[in-house]
């Protein structure tokens, strides 16, 4: 539901990048989006396409490198994947897990001309 | 054609404004909670309760309210002896930092605040991203929805710091499963503080208010 928000708080970052670098179009935008966000890939794509309908970003394409949830074992130090929010330590069976990745909302990069 | 490494969290400017809220708070020695769930678990029931009981020993208490339309939460905590301010956040589904920041002039003319209560929208999914400047986000769930909620909405039952269970006087008319609801949302979040109450019958919420009021007490010393 937020994500027409979050588009236009990425889209005022971006103009200032651009604006810094002096470019002159935007060809992407990639961001990178956490697995445990409240955000829905689907719903970004279509806030982002709505956002610079006709405006001059409007051929620009949005790229999203989702992050997967990784946790980190506090018990031996093992680093591995979750497949589930409860995922144990496949090493030591340990349940004393630090997320290390996962709930990220970040702007990676953006391509410009 | 060419990339330009941009690397900056996307909320970084609510992030920013939720940081200096949060030290503005922490100067006037203000501990703020950040109330979340869906519409009708409670909210506003528990903080009527909560203030009712701190509000006339312990004194320094104010409600933010933020609804999408109507000031009604407003004038329901103002019943109970405790000042409010009402946000109304239109089409937003959620409070952000500048929203909060915003009202910190009303903030600062309520005198010897100690605690403040933060009431959000009524929704379970975007205000787990908004960093409002609080020390602390409890999440409430009532017994009316499913025990199964902390599965479908991980992301805010991680970022709580506080569960409560409300509405644990309807459980025989419901299938809801306290003890599964609680290994359910530890299974997200293992550091969860978890209460159980219910507003009629006034069951939990002293345990519950001894927790704030021992937090408002000792400072803002919780979180990093």
């Amino acid at each position: 539901m937020h994500e027409i928000s979050l588009i236009k708080t990425i889209l005022e970052t971006v103009k200032k990048e651009m604006t810094v670098c002096g470019a002159k179009k935007l060809n992407s935008i990639t961001l990178r989006v956490g697995t445990l966000t409240a955000v829905e890939p689907v719903a970004l794509r279509f806030a982002f396409n709505s956002s610079i309908e006709k405006t001059d970003m409007q051929n620009a394409v949005l790229e999203i490198v989702e992050s997967k949830l990784k946790g980190r074992c506090r018990d031996c130090g093992t680093g591995f994947n979750m497949t589930e929010l409860d995922s144990l330590c496949p090493i030591c069976g340990g349940g004393d897990v630090k997320r290390v990745s996962g709930t990220e909302l970040d702007i990676i990069s953006i391509d410009v001309d | 054609m060419h990339e330009i490494n941009i690397e900056k969290k996307i909320l970084m400017k609510n992030d920013e404004i939720a940081s200096g809220t949060r030290l503005a708070f922490r100067k006037m020695g203000i501990f703020a909670i950040n109330m979340v769930s869906s519409p009708g678990s409670g909210k506003t029931s528990i903080i009527e309760e909560s203030v009712k009981k701190l509000g006339v020993k312990a004194g320094g208490i104010a409600v933010i309210e933020g609804d999408q339309e109507t000031e009604l939460d407003k004038k329901r905590i103002e019943r109970c002896g405790v000042p409010a301010h009402q946000i109304t956040t239109g089409r937003a589904c959620h409070l952000d930092a500048e929203m909060i920041c915003s009202a910190l002039e009303w903030v600062m003319d309520q005198k010897n605040l100690k605690l403040l209560i933060i009431e959000n929208v009524g929704n379970m999914v975007c205000p787990a991203e908004y960093d409002l400047g609080e020390e602390m986000m409890v999440v409430i769930l009532s017994v009316a929805e499913g025990d199964d909620k902390p599965l479908k909405y991980p992301a805010l039952f991680n970022a709580a710091d506080v569960l409560i269970i409300n509405k644990i006087d309807l459980t025989p008319q419901t299938n809801f499963d306290i003890e599964r609801a609680k290994k359910n949302a530890l299974k997200i979040n293992p550091g969860l503080k978890i209460f159980t109450t219910s507003c009629t019958t006034g069951e939990g919420i002293t345990e519950w208010c001894a927790f704030i009021a021992g937090l408002a007490a000792k400072g803002t010393e919780v979180k990093e």
